[in-house]
């Protein structure tokens, strides 16, 4: 066990724990933001998608140890009031359907935008092709990130 | 006009102590599950008067509605409610939802499955809203002095137009409480709906998009441990022992102990099928250090029965498929004779593997089970059943146990089978602390209930007109057989024969998104374009033809044919029309055409493939729907569109497979799911609009897509496809 003081959506936090534990369940067992989700554990359906910096990352892949200095973004902390351009666009276009992925394929979004504020279609698939969505709202969130891309650059 | 006894399920209309203390109820517990709105906090009532069991109306007019079904993603938890607020006659942004816990003496059927929530709910939430507007006519007539049916209810107020009064619903509530539930009430005329058939958005949308604490796997509770199980590695093997002193000092250990999950005098439920009865369960203070744990125990497993492979179920499918059943599920002519007559006969065997739900969020269950009771909550499709099971299993009547249900990340039927709940009940009980029992990815996709491997064997037979006179069709399945042998199109052929066979394996199966009609379907309307390709005949006019037959002068007893060939024939011409089939169809790409009925609801699809991608690429999907009244168009296209990427994904991808007993895939690095670059780029939904009352969504738009893409695959390549997951047949997809 160690100390780790982490910057988590613009707070400084403690936590006491391994240093391989992945940054996915300090959130969510230490630090009760369970916005961030556990899908597979090994990066391959995005659902547990957080804010590195300004880059999307895989928390489950990512070690507390490996944090350092840099913030971390949950869902919780993408807006104050749930406002944020990509949020706005997933409910104008009622996206999800059980929206258990939809906190990693908003993160995921919301990073890409920050880098491409006007994606083409095939910019978007090739972005959001790692967060998969088992109920199948592609088509949405692909109008959704259009929507929010709109939004932002109004 | 309708007229409605309440009688139908009454405890539902009595004052219920469960939900109200007395007639009026104070409290905001809806301010623990659901951020509120600036404008809703600023119209916080002060007093909820408690009209019945599925609503409460505060003094200043908003309304809670409690949703009784679970939530998987079906929208349930909003398009319920709004039936109920249509007949309440309520403006919907004064509207507010709970989730209702499980409460069989208040509410029916509370269980997600077999798309059947809403058809039937349907006349249960419109007498539930409807009872309550009428005790606020009551209230209002009795104040004003005004004779009830002069009375008009519209968004949440109540007027009387010749003595001039009107009145909010919160001034009448007080009053309407204390009023004797009506021996019978009058819905409304389906033409006056004004929130039923129109779009309205997702309730829990603002709390998805923030990330907030809804589903199963977010429950944190005081003292709560965490738990996880590990289960042998292959079907046909069983615990034996294991290292458990080595695990039980490792940090954040609290204990590891193998759990008998039912006792031998357990009274189990159908939803406990697919349970693994030994396990192993770690208890710990945090998920990570369950996870290290589990990968340092060692467990000795032992074989108690055949550990099976992929070849051998594909072999022993074959073999059925080869035997003739001495009982065939349905006879009709004579198909042997009608073969020998017939100027063209084709055959042609399908397959499809199994299959893992896959819901996103993994298996999990929160208990807290002491001597003197026990609480449990999470993600659940059918709480009923397992209350019981916990009853016999505890030894504890029903009356001390509660089941809450969270919103569900995905159920798809995996969360039918409830055995996760029993295993957290033991884990707690044994423990004597609450605990969140958490599965891993690996656990959720080797632990079985899969949707069963499938084959079935199609041989039609046509005369020298092209016309269908015989249908040979026989199918098999592991531990399922498959066939619904009165179904389309039986009664359309004068010379029918349906065979079929269950395979008993131990790799456990359960029902997976609409069960049967997932593979039967697609195969079925593969078929069906062959022949008619045979024929030489268009595929659309060739099923007209059939279903023209069914109507006018249908083989065997009518009543016994499962479908009415009105309704099906109704949404092939829409979704023909609305593709414009016969018209011009857009340069570089290949067409499919499909059609099914199932969960008592009709599907017709058009799917286009682009074929001047390297690849076929699904440009583009027409999906005629023919489920009666449409609650909420908005969330009835979302699932459509989610059955047809599902279809096309699972069709497409994804497979189980097994070697000596083991699962041959165990998470998303092998066993493939659709994904954003393969989905199509455009779906199109049509209703057709004919007033009948609702019948389910969540499953039908799923059969039929994998008919329409084999067919479209066919145009575009050339090639048939009969054999599922179609990526590992030549031609690619996506």
């Amino acid at each position: 066990m160690a100390n780790f003081s982490l910057k988590v959506n613009g707070e400084t936090k403690e936590v006491d724990v391994d240093p391989s534990t992945p940054m996915l369940w300090v959130l969510r067992d230490h630090l009760k933001l369970v916005g961030t989700k556990f899908g597979c554990g090994i990066a391959q359906c995005g659902a547990c998608t957080v804010h590195l910096g300004d880059n999307a990352v895989r928390s489950c892949q990512l070690p507390v140890s490996a944090v350092g200095e840099q913030s971390i973004t949950t869902i919780e902390g993408l807006s104050e009031n749930g406002d944020h351009p990509v949020q706005k666009a997933w409910i104008e276009e009622d996206v999800y359907q059980c929206g258990y992925c939809q906190a990693g394929q908003i993160m995921n979004a919301s990073a890409f935008l920050k880098q491409n504020p006007n994606p083409t279609d095939t910019e978007i698939e090739n972005a959001m092709n790692g967060n998969i969505c088992r109920c199948g709202t592609y088509t949405r969130i692909k109008k959704a990130i259009k929507n929010a891309s709109s939004i932002s650059n109004a | 006009m309708t007229l409605i006894k309440t009688t139908y399920n009454r405890r539902s209309f009595l004052k219920s102590g469960t939900l109200a203390g007395g007639g009026m109820i104070l409290g905001f517990s809806w301010l623990a599950s659901c951020k509120p709105t600036p404008e809703q906090v600023s119209n916080i009532p002060k007093e909820w008067f408690d009209i019945n069991s599925f609503l409460k109306i505060g003094d200043n007019g908003m309304v809670t509605i409690m949703s009784p079904n679970p939530e998987i993603g079906q929208n349930v938890k909003t398009s319920m409610p709004m039936i109920v607020a249509d007949e309440l006659g309520v403006d919907w942004k004064n509207v507010i939802v709970e989730q209702a816990p499980l409460n069989t003496d208040i509410f029916q059927r509370q269980l997600a499955g077999g798309s059947q929530s809403i058809r039937v709910g349907w006349s249960g939430l419109r007498m539930a809203g409807a009872t309550a507007r009428h005790m606020l006519v009551a209230a209002a007539a009795e104040a004003w002095q005004v004779d009830e049916a002069e009375i008009t209810v519209n968004a949440g107020v109540i007027s009387h137009a010749a003595s001039n009064n009107s009145a909010g619903f919160g001034e009448m509530a007080s009053k309407a409480a204390t009023l004797p539930v009506p021996e019978e009430v009058k819905l409304k005329e389906t033409s006056n709906f004004d929130i039923i058939g129109t779009d309205r958005r997702n309730v829990d949308g603002p709390n998805i998009v923030t990330g907030k604490p809804l589903f199963g796997i977010d429950i944190q509770e005081e003292g709560m441990m965490i738990a996880m199980i590990v289960h042998p590695p292959a079907f046909g093997m069983t615990y034996k022992s294991m290292n458990a002193d080595d695990i039980k000092t490792m940090p954040g250990i609290k204990d590891v102990f193998p759990i008998e999950v039912y006792k031998e005098d357990t009274e189990k439920q159908w939803s406990d099928a697919g349970a693994i009865n030994k396990l192993v369960a770690i208890v710990g203070e945090s998920t990570w250090q369950c996870m290290q744990a589990k990968k340092a125990l060692n467990v000795t497993w032992e074989e108690t029965s055949a550990l099976e492979s992929t070849e051998g179920h594909d072999e022993a499918l074959t073999k059925l498929l080869n035997t003739s059943s001495k009982q065939p599920a349905r006879k009709d002519g004579n198909v042997a004779s009608a073969f020998k007559k017939a100027d063209k006969v084709i055959e042609r065997t399908y397959s499809a593997p199994f299959l893992a739900h896959n819901t996103m969020e993994p298996m999990n269950f929160y208990a807290d089970v002491t001597a003197e009771r026990a609480l449990f909550n999470g993600p659940i499709q059918t709480p009923e059943f397992l209350e019981k099971t916990l009853s016999s299993r505890l030894g504890m009547p029903l009356e001390k146990i509660d089941i809450k249900m969270s919103r569900m990340g995905g159920g798809f039927g995996r969360r039918l089978y409830g055995t996760f709940g029993v295993e957290a009940a033991v884990i707690s009980q044994r423990m004597q602390t609450p605990i969140k029992l958490v599965y891993t990815r690996e656990d959720d996709m080797t632990q079985g209930t899969y949707r069963p491997t499938y084959k079935v064997k199609y041989k039609a037979g046509l005369d020298k007109d092209g016309n269908l006179i015989a249908w040979h069709v026989k199918g098999a399945g592991s531990n399922d057989d498959l066939l619904f042998e009165n179904r389309f199109p039986a009664g359309a052929v004068d010379n029918y024969l349906a065979e079929k066979f269950s395979l008993e394996t131990n790799v456990t199966t359960g029902a997976w998104r609409a069960p049967r009609s997932n593979f039967v379907a697609g195969a079925e309307q593969a078929f069906l374009d062959e022949v008619a390709e045979t024929a030489g005949k268009d595929p659309i006019e060739f099923r007209l033809e059939l279903f023209d037959r069914a109507i006018k002068n249908p083989v065997g007893e009518p009543e016994k044919n499962d479908y009415d060939p009105v309704r099906y024939a109704g949404v092939l011409k829409l979704v023909r029309d609305k593709a414009s089939w016969y018209g011009s169809q857009k340069n570089g790409t290949a067409r499919g055409v499909s059609a099914y009925y199932c969960h008592n609801s009709y599907v017709a699809q058009i799917l286009d493939l682009s074929t001047d991608t390297e690849s076929p690429k699904v440009d583009k999907v027409w999906c005629a729907v023919d489920c009666g009244i449409v609650i909420n168009p908005m969330a009835a296209k979302n699932q459509i569109e989610g059955g047809i990427i599902d279809g096309i994904g699972h069709a497409t991808y994804s497979e189980m497979t097994f070697k000596d007993g083991k699962p041959q895939h165990k998470n998303y690095d092998t066993y493939r799911l659709i994904r954003h670059k393969e989905a199509p780029k455009e779906i199109e939904s049509f209703f057709v609009d004919n007033g009948i009352d609702p019948t389910g969504l969540g499953e039908p738009s799923l059969p039929p897509i994998i008919g329409a893409l084999a067919n479209a695959l066919y145009k575009a390549t050339g090639q048939r496809h009969y054999n599922q997951p179609f990526i590992t047949e030549k031609s690619v997809i996506g």
